[in-house]
Parts: C-alpha cells; structure tokens; sequence
C-alpha cells in the first residue's frame, strides 16, 4: 500500500492514459473545459482547411504546412488529454491497490428473522451486504465491508490500509470501534453492523472522484476557469477583429495563421493542466493515506488558520515515561522498584521498558522472573503484570483497575495513595498503580514525552501562517507547561467536548479557517463545525461521516501535511497560469510579424528572434505551444513545492521562476524549434 | 533651452505631487465626515440643497442603490441637456447666433460630457451658445462629482468590516462638487483670469492683426469653463483648438496651472485612500505602480518629441526644437510631449498640441496611456479602475503563494473574478471591435480619414480608444461629426462610462458584506513592492496582450517604415 516512490510514469499506466487520450477527444467531454474546445474547434477547421486545398483552394498556403499545423493542433489536444489521463490513471492505480484489500471475501452474516435478530449464521459473499446488516468476525477471519462494532473486542492487523503491523484494538460503544474491510481480525469476536451500502463507502467515493464520474469543480478552479476563459475571450475578440483590420491595411492572412495566432495565445498549457493538476492534488492526499469526501476539503486545507490538535499522541508520544517511585508509607523505596521491575522485565511496552531503564542497572542486573508466568495487559483487565514462582503476585496498571482489584481482594484503598495519584495527574503526568498480591504499594509516575521534531514542524506551521492549538484534558497548568515546551500557540485545557466546539466556533466568528482531527463520537459535531475535518479511521462512524477526510493511518500529525498539500494545490495553479499567460509575450513575437511581414516589409524590425520564415515562424510558436504541456505534466503531477518562506517571498520566489521563466523560456524555445524547422523550409 | 524644458516638466509633477498630499488628506476628512476649515462656508448650503430637494442625506445606502442614484442623476442631466443643445439656437445667451444641435452631434455630445469624456465633435466657436457651454460646464462638475463620488463608496466598502451600509450616495456627490471641485476650480479659474483667459458674456471680440486686417475673435465664459475642464478631469475645451489655443491657455504658466489641475485630483485621491482606511503604505504601492507607468511613457515620448522628426530632418531642416508640427512654439516639445501622455492617462483628453502629428511612438504611448486607463485615471473612476486590477492581481498571486486569494481581509471568489474579468474585458472589446466596424464599413468611418494606411488606422483606433477611456482627447485628422461616429462613438461612451463604475462597485460590496478575515502571518500583503511589481504586470501583459496586433498595424508599422 505505501507505494510513495514510485515513479511518475509507469508503464502499464501510459498504454491506459495513451488509450484515454483518444477517447477525450469526444467534443461532449472535452466542453467541460471551455480552453480546449476552441482548441478543438480550431483543429476540426484546419481539417476543413486540409480538405478545402486538396479540392483546388490556392490562396491558403501549400497542403503540407496546413496539414503540419493540423497535427500540430491535434497534438496540443491529445497532451492535454494525456495530461488529465496519467493523471486519473495514477489516481485509480492509487485507489485500486487500495480497493485490493476489499475483494470478494466470505461474510458471515446474521440473519435475520421478524423483528430480532438471530444468531442463525450463514456465508454469503461480501458484495451482497448491504447498510444496517449484522456479521460476526472471530480470530483469523478477514473483515468483508467497512463497518462499526456493536458488540465485542477484538486485536486487528490494519496493515493492509495503514501499512503499521502494530496489531490494534477496536470495541464496541467507545471511539475505536469502525472496521475497516479488508483488515484482518487477530484475536476474540466481534459482532459487526454494516455501515454503508456497497459502493459507496469512502474509498468508493475517492476512487469515484479521481475517476472524474464525479468530480466537481472547486471554487478557486470555478475562478480560475473564469479568468481563463475571460483571457480565451479577449483573444477571440483581439483574432476576428484583426480580419477587418488585415483588410482594411490589405495585407492577407491565411486561416492557418489565424487559427495558430488563436491558440497560441489563449492559455492552453494551464487550459490543458487544470484538471490534472486537480486530480494530482486528491492522488497526493490518497498517497498521504487520506480519503477526502470532495476536491474542495483539499483545498480548503490550504487555506487554514488554525489547527487543532489532541496532545496524546499529537504533540506527545502516545506512551508515556516513568520519572518517578512514589511507594507507600512504610515500604523501602528499593523494595518498591524491586516489585516494579519485576513486573516489567517481561513486558515489551515503551512503558514497561521505561520503568526498568529508571530503575537502573544496579537494581536490575540481579533480578530474574525465571519460572514467572506472565501476564499480558489486556483491554480487558487493563493492568499487566508477573506471577513469581514463590506465588507472589505483582499487577501494575490503570488507578481504577488496581483499585477494583484490590479492594475486590477486600483492601481498602489507601487516602495517599489516591492523594498521590492527583498529585501526578496535576503535574501532566499518568499515575501507573501497583499492588503485590492485590495489595497496593506504590504508584509510578509516567510523564509525557514531547515528540522529537514536533516543535520544528510547529514552527514550520507558523511560519504558513497557521496557528497550533493543543487540546488536552489535562489541567491548565499542566497544558501550559506541555504547550510551551512542544512551541503551540495555544491551548484547551480540560477539554471538554463542547468546548473545542466552541472554540472552533469562536475562531469562525473571526473570519478564520479551523482544521481539527477527531476520533471519538463526541467530537463529531466539532468535526462537521470545523473547515476541514480529519478523521481517524479507527474513529466511530460518526466521526468518520461528520469529518471531510478520513485518515487511514490514523495519524493526527496527518494534518500538517494535507495543509501542504492544499497549498501544493492552489500554488500549482497559480505558478502555471502565471508561466501561460507570461508565454503570450513570447509568442506574439513569433507570429505578429510573420503575419504582417510579407505585406510590410519595415515590420522585420519586431522580428527579434530572427526566425526563418513566417510558416517556420508560425509552425515553431505552435509547436512550443504543444510540447509545453507534456513538458510541464511532471510538474503539475509532482506540484510545485512549498516553502514556508512568508507569502510576499514566496510570491517573489514563484513571480521569478515561473513569471519571468515564463517570459523568457518560449523565445529560447522557439527559437531552437525554428532552427530545426528551418532545416525542412 | 531643453534643460529648462525639462526642469519644467519636474517642476509640474513635483508641484502635483506636494499639493496632492494634503488635499487627500481633506478628500478623506471630507467622505469620512470629520470636520474641515470649509464647514462654516459649505454646511449651510448643503443643508439648504437637501432640504429644499427633499433628500436624506444620513441614509445609508447598499452598492445597488448607490448604482441606482448614480444612474439617476445621469439621466435627469442627460433629459435636460439634450432639451439645451436641440434648442439653444432659440433659447437666450447666443450672442454668436449659432444653431441648434443636430439630434446625433447633440446626442453625442451630451453623452459625452455626462460621462467625463469631452470627445467634441464640434467646435466652441460655432457649435455652441454660451447657454450650452454654461450648461456644459455644469456637466462637467457632475460628471467628475460622479466619478469621486463613486470612489468614496468603494473607499467605503474597503473598510474592515462587514456591512452592506456604504454611505450616501447623494452626501458623496454633492460634498464632491461643493467640497473639493469648487473650491480647486475657483482657485484655477482665478489664475487663468490673471494670465489673460477671457470671462465674458460678449459676442465675437473685432480684433487688428499684426498685418492691419480685422478680424472676429470668440471669446465667452472661458476661465471658469477651462478650470473645472482640467480639475474634473474633463478636457472638454472652450474652444475647438482646446488649450492649444491662446485664450484657453495663453501662456507657461496657464500651462502649468492646467496641468497641475488636471492631476492634482487623481493623485490625491490615491492618497485619500490611504488616509481614510489608514492605509498609507498601500496608497504609495498604488501612486508607484502608476508613476513607473505614466513615466514609462512619459519618459520615451518627451524623449522621441525633443529629438524630432528624422524624416524632416533629412530634407535639412533644423529640428534642434525637436518634433516641433503641431505644436505650439509658447509651450515646445518637451511641455508638450508630456501633455499628451499626462491627458491621456488621467482621462482628461484636452490637448495643447496635435496628437495627430505626434511622433509614431508617441502616438503609440498615448493610446497605450488610454489602453490601460488606469495610470492614475480620471477624477475618481481612475481608482476604480485600478481596483479591478488589484482583484485580478490578488487572485493569481494568491494562487501562487497557496491560499485563496484575499483583498483587505476579504476573500475573492468565482463572483468577483466574473465581473472583474467582464470589465477588464470590455475596454479591448469596444476599441477593437468598434475600430473593426470602422475599418470593415470603410463608406462610414474610414472614408472621413485625412491620411491613408497606418496612420490613417491609427486615427480611427484612436478615436474608439479615446471613447472608450472617457478620454476626449482626438488624434484628428478625422471628420468625426457624422452620424456614424456620433453614434458609434456614443455607444462605446456610455457602455465604457457605466460598466466600469458599476463593476468596481458591485465587487466592492459583496466584498464588504462577506466576513472580514484578519491578517495573520500567511496572508499576502498587497502593500508591498512584489505585490505592486505583480499589479504592474497584469496590467501592462492584459493590455500589450490585447491591443499588440492592432499597435502593430498603425504606430508600430509606421514607426518601422519611417527608420
């Protein structure tokens, strides 16, 4: 599934995109882009020229160079098409791979019968369930549909969607219970209800919306569409009024130059990269493991100010560290961390190799659990823990977990203990109790730890103009602490539900953009309230049809890279307008004066490029026009990079490269092709 | 000889330039409310006016029924001027005896003096009582009331806020006329009157000649007439010479008043922007775009008209005066050349030479100064047609730094880039397609020309350019009153006045009614000398994109074959 290196142009890919460039030459597709069905228009008369001479028209230049101009245009047609073609091609093969993990798999649903539910088990194929059924799932079994769990626990290798082989834990009623199809069931049962009718899950809406059946226009693309289209009007107006005024200044101009003036200067290399560029940019998301419900959240996601973000797991790292032994009154601190120590040898959890490494080695190096029995943490129980072979027993776990153990064992539960365990939890840290033989003797304190590199991207984000704001059910001063050290902007602390809904509210009522990451189904409501709304996919179905991206790797970091990504988006756009139209300049260069120039001669003057001929001219401003676009597909697949640089720098930097490029790069071009085309003139 | 010339030239714009500061400073008191020094002379006259018309002047107003009031004053002036030049051979103060107006001349006329063109198809002497020509001045104050009335609702509307509430449309444009036009003409006219500009209701002065014969001379209401031509940006001269004739513009200094006048509004209003919005940095972004234009070509013409004629100069004629045909000795080439591009950028369009006999790339740089119209502009619409730019700047730059592209604090999105683009589109579309019928109905409109080939194309393009910039200047060298052009050119006049202030202004208030977004540090500054460099190319590639061909084949052509 992580397929990020592989390369722009495959080739099994380019036989299909080939095929489809064809296939879009059909006028009623190819309206939906208004650029380059006048390009269209302009070819089918060339092929109306063509013809007219081969009937004994003289006044329009030999049939050879008005043939040279219709495959000319013909092709400036199909690498527009290719382009939106490896485009889409790229997109499905992204989609496919992922709808690889959804094939025909066995279900067992349960049937029912009247108005209850029974237990009555029967295998039918994963395609013919639909919204609202019921199936179980047990050890081994292969999930058929996506889905959310009603009843049960179980261990599930994701590793098909996310690629992590970490085994992770979904359950009924909390905010990991969606399944995922295609995701495989490790260990226990599950009984699962359908969450969507077959083919229109999210993955089946992504694949529809790179595949273009579905795609609509964004607004900045509506815009921009409109600006091309005012620039490929104000070219028809300047083309047929210079008719007139060729005749009132009696110079003829054949319709091949009129034709190839025309579409040389309307914006075609952005007319013919638009729609790729949009695709490439949902096929980026889909490369970053994120399923988006439209174009529009892409772009969106460029466009935001701020950023909330859960602490667990965001800005730190979802295990904690122990940092200290609290043990109780009475007991020796080293007998203490002899017990913990014990209890962790064996367990393989960051927390549990924490505790030894605090412990050190003096302590460890003589302690052995030979002949112990283990026992795992479990969801269940949430504690883990050892069985000493002299029947001593040490569990270590969640504050309420060991209390309901031990005072199950008919141990009060000491007051220092619980004051100890506030003391930590104030000072941002998680309180891990410890009992031997369902006694308690002590707490460990684990405190979070800030992610590495964390605060460079923070500040990478701030340098975008977006603002950071950590939300945590921590207390104030804790979250202060926290977010001062991670570099955030800002902070909720004891968050509440409604509270980031408020918060995201607040930051609207100003004007601003808010992207947030949510998981469980309380943050539902603040998922659809925010601009952009990622998802988790271990999230509920709730959060997943609340947000605008579902996010397969359930990485809340995730949201860093979408708003580059969005960026990538609209700054693609925007550098290839700027470099097409800039070509204009270029071009009028080209063919201005090798219109006029037969009928004035004084006009070799404007003829700086020193081209051949006016047909060598023409033909080489028209072949520039047409080898630009497969030139620049690359770019517009891969995106113009992002640099966090300030936004007039960026401007000076992009106003360079592609404004004054654009400028300069069709006369060096033109020329070249001049010089080639000479050879045949 | 020519360093004085050009000390002159500095000295015009340097003086412009000083004046221009503080009068923004009092335009923006002026639209904002705040108290000025002329309050006791001009409230009680105002309140008289709007007591006595029956006009509430605190009510607030949407961009739709500021359009609608806009529109309304036109056609009450429109009705009621074209009843004066149909008539005015029956009506009083006619001294000159002269006609009544044809239906098209007058049609034409009024249209064009409505919408601060001053396009002329007529000359004063003859043409006009001086009935007509003091309602014609009258014109001109609400022609340029208008347009900076215009301007005021977008200043309005570029406030940070959310609000469909833009002001009065009626307090902007009476405070325009009394306020500022007034008071500047005054001063103007006070001027000219010094230096020998005639204000009388006479008939024809008799006049002895150096040669001893007699001759009739017109004189006429001139001093008040050509001042407020000059500060409302108008150009419709006195008489039919414009200020090339030595009652309208008797000496240097007249020279000097007028074209200080003429520009001293559109610079202050860049910097009232700035004052009222508290924007001072994007007024001087806005005033060094249009500089580096208007100097861009300023500077090759004053230079093409100082080094003269080569085609004269090879006959072995002395041109150490530079281009010197069509000019007037009293003013030179230097004065002159830079006359003809400043008239041309701000849409004021009198002339003190003859465009026609400009040089090739002269004549070039002041239709590509009407082209782009918006190198400083005319008296408040200059603004507004700057403002479309900006939008059109705003959103591509916005694209190429990644975030959807924003104007103080407003998001520019489908609606707005569709009227931006309609407007940016409409001025080539009336030159080029009116120029096209022009040249493609060669009985109509070709046939009246004086020269044939490229300079007789370049003479047509000028006249629709010069309509469509609401300039009034002429090229001449055409006989421009017939039905043809009268009516043509009056289509254009009115589709190019309107469209313009109405889009500008619709823009403007959606804008002001969506969400008001802070700034924060991702957000492109508009104020800055990339954001001004990207203005200035989508203005200078939009307009050499659209009118390239047809320069080629009139100034561009005729400037080759002349080499």
């Amino acid at each position: 599934m992580k397929t990020k290196n592989q390369s722009l142009f495959q080739k099994e890919l380019l036989l299909e995109a080939l095929k489809q460039s064809f296939v879009k030459l059909n006028p009623v597709s190819l309206f939906r882009n208004p650029i380059m069905f006048t390009v269209e228009i302009g070819t089918a008369v060339m092929l109306g020229v063509c013809l007219w001479i081969l009937t004994g028209e003289t006044a329009q230049g030999s049939f050879a160079y008005n043939f040279t101009v219709f495959l000319i245009l013909l092709f400036t047609l199909l690498f527009a098409n290719f382009a939106e073609a490896i485009a889409e091609a790229r997109g499905k093969a992204q989609a496919d791979s992922l709808r690889k993990t959804r094939e025909e798999t066995p279900a067992k649903k349960i049937e029912q019968v009247g108005e209850l539910y029974v237990n009555e088990i029967t295998i039918v194929p994963s395609s013919s369930l639909k919204k609202g059924d019921l199936f179980i799932c047990e050890a081994g079994d292969i999930i058929p549909t996506d889905g959310e769990i009603v009843e049960g626990l179980a261990t599930i290798d994701e590793s098909a969607i996310t690629g992590e082989s970490a085994p992770v834990i979904r359950e009924a009623g909390g905010d990991k219970s969606s399944v995922t199809g295609g995701t495989k069931v490790l260990s226990d049962k599950i009984k699962v209800k359908v969450t969507a009718e077959p083919g229109e899950s999210f993955l089946d809406k992504m694949i529809a919306l790179v595949e273009g059946a579905s795609r609509q226009k964004t607004p900045n693309e509506i815009a921009l569409t409109i600006l091309l289209a005012g620039f490929t009007l104000v070219f028809i107006i300047v083309c047929v009024t210079l008719k007139p005024f060729a005749d009132y200044a009696q110079i003829p101009i054949t319709i091949a130059a009129f034709i190839s003036l025309f579409v040389c200067l309307i914006p075609t290399t952005i007319g013919g990269l638009l729609s790729a560029i949009g695709i490439a940019g949902m096929d980026r998301a889909l490369r970053a493991n994120v399923i988006t419900k439209s174009g529009k959240a892409v772009e969106t996601a460029g466009d935001i100010d701020v950023l909330l973000l859960d602490k667990t797991g965001t800005i730190t790292i979802g295990n904690r560290k122990a940092t200290h032994f609290h043990p109780i009154n009475g007991l020796h601190e080293t007998d203490f961390i002899k017990a913990c120590v014990l209890s962790s040898l064996a367990d393989e959890t960051p927390e549990g190799k924490s505790i030894v490494e605090l412990a050190g080695k003096e302590l460890t190096q003589n302690l052995s659990i030979k002949g112990a029995t283990l026992i795992q943490f479990t969801a269940e129980t949430r504690c883990s823990g050892v069985n000493l072979p002299d029947s001593t027993r040490i569990r270590k776990g969640a504050f309420d977990a060991i209390r309901k153990l031990s005072e199950t064992a008919g141990f009060p539960f000491p007051k220092e203990i619980s004051d100890a365990v506030t003391k930590i939890s104030g000072n941002g840290g998680t309180p891990l109790v410890v009992a031997q033989n369902e006694k308690i003797i002590g707490v460990i304190e684990l405190q979070d730890i800030i992610k590495t590199g964390i605060s460079e991207r923070f500040e990478r984000l701030r340098k975008m103009g977006v603002k950071t704001v950590m939300v945590t059910g921590d207390n104030p001063l804790t979250a202060k602490f926290i977010a001062e050290k991670a570099g955030v902007d800002d902070f909720i602390a004891e968050a509440k539900p409604e509270d980031k809904m408020n918060y995201i509210k607040a930051e609207q009522q100003r004007g601003k953009l808010v992207a947030m990451m949510g998981d469980g189904t309380n943050d539902a409501p603040a998922l659809a309230q925010a601009d952009v709304g990622v998802a988790m996919n271990s999230g509920t179905q709730a959060a997943k049809e609340a947000g605008n991206m579902v996010d397969l790797d359930n990485d809340p970091t995730k949201l860093i890279e979408i708003v580059e990504i969005g960026k990538q988006l609209l700054m693609t756009r925007g550098t290839l307008t700027t470099f097409s139209i800039a070509n204009d300049v270029a071009k009028y260069f080209a063919i201005i004066p090798a219109l006029f120039i037969t009928a004035i001669p004084a006009l070799q003057g404007l003829n700086i490029m020193k081209l051949h001929s006016p047909e060598t001219a023409i033909l080489s401003a028209v072949i520039f026009n047409a080898v630009i676009i497969p030139f620049l597909i690359p770019l517009a697949l891969k995106g113009v990079a992002y640099k966090p640089i300030g936004a007039s720098a960026l401007l000076r930097r992009n106003l360079l490269i592609y404004g004054l490029g654009g400028i300069l790069v069709p006369f060096i071009g033109i020329k070249l092709i001049d010089m080639m085309v000479a050879l045949f003139f | 000889m020519m360093n004085t010339e050009i000390i002159g030239i500095i000295a015009m714009f340097a003086i412009t330039l000083v004046a221009a500061l503080p009068l923004g400073k009092y335009i923006a008191k002026v639209y904002s409310g705040q108290r000025t020094f002329l309050d006791p002379v001009f409230n009680p006259i105002e309140k008289l006016f709007f007591k006595s018309s029956g006009i509430d002047a605190t009510k607030e107003m949407n961009w739709k029924q500021h359009m609608i009031a806009l529109l309304a004053i036109n056609v009450v002036w429109f009705v009621l001027g074209m009843a004066v030049l149909l008539c005015q051979g029956w009506l009083p103060l006619n001294p000159d005896q002269n006609p009544n107006m044809t239906p098209d001349l007058a049609f034409n006329t009024i249209i064009s003096f409505l919408v601060n063109c001053n396009l002329q198809h007529y000359s004063g002497e003859t043409g006009v009582s001086y009935l007509s020509q003091l309602f014609l001045m009258f014109l001109q104050f609400v022609s340029a009331g208008i347009g900076l009335a215009a301007a005021a609702v977008l200043f309005n509307a570029l406030k940070e806020r959310t609000t469909e509430k833009l002001g009065n449309f009626y307090n902007y444009f009476i405070k325009s006329c009394t306020r500022i036009l007034l008071p500047i003409s005054v001063i103007t006219a006070v001027i000219l009157l010094w230096n020998g500009t005639p204000m009388t209701f006479n008939g024809k002065d008799t006049m002895t000649t150096l040669q001893g014969d007699t001759v009739q001379v017109s004189t006429g209401p001139a001093a008040a007439f050509v001042a407020i031509k000059h500060v409302g940006t108008n150009g419709g001269g006195f008489f039919g010479a414009n200020s090339a004739h030595p009652f309208e513009n008797p000496n240097y200094v007249t020279n000097m008043t007028e074209m200080v006048a003429q520009m001293i509004i559109p610079f202050a209003m860049i910097f009232a922007l700035g004052f009222y919005l508290n924007r001072h940095k994007l007024s001087w972004m806005i005033f060094s775009v249009m500089t580096i234009g208007f100097l861009a070509l300023a500077v090759p013409t004053i230079v093409t008209e100082i080094n003269g004629n080569p085609a004269i100069a090879e006959m072995g004629i002395n041109t150490t005066q530079g281009a010197t045909e069509g000019k007037e000795t009293r003013f030179g080439a230097a004065a002159s050349g830079y006359w003809s591009i400043a008239t041309t950028v701000i849409s004021t369009g009198s002339v003190n030479s003859m465009h026609d006999s400009a040089m090739p790339l002269s004549g070039m740089n002041q239709l590509l100064a009407m082209m782009v119209n918006c190198f400083y502009g005319g008296c408040g619409v200059g603004i507004l047609n700057f403002y479309i730019f900006i939008i059109l700047a705003v959103f591509i730059s916005g694209l190429m730094v990644g975030r959807t592209p924003e104007f103080l604090g407003k998001k520019i999105e489908a609606r707005e880039m569709k009227i931006s683009m309609i407007i940016a589109l409409l001025h080539p579309f009336l030159i080029l397609v009116g120029t096209a019928l022009s040249t493609a109905f060669p009985e109509q409109g070709a046939s009246t020309l004086n020269n044939p080939g490229f300079h007789g194309f370049s003479e047509i393009l000028y006249e629709y350019t010069s309509s469509a910039a609401n300039n009034g200047s002429g090229f001449e060298g055409l006989g421009d009153n017939n039905p043809w052009w009268n009516i043509t050119t009056g289509i254009v006049l009115l589709l190019s006045r309107f469209l313009p202030i109405i889009g500008p202004i619709a823009i403007a208030g959606i804008l002001a009614a969506k969400k008001h977004i802070p700034e924060s540090a991702g957000t492109l500054k508009t104020d800055t000398a990339t954001f001004g460099l990207m203005t200035f190319a989508v203005i200078a590639i939009i307009a050499a994109l659209s009118f390239f061909p047809a320069l080629t084949l009139g100034p561009i052509a005729e400037y080759f074959s002349m080499k």
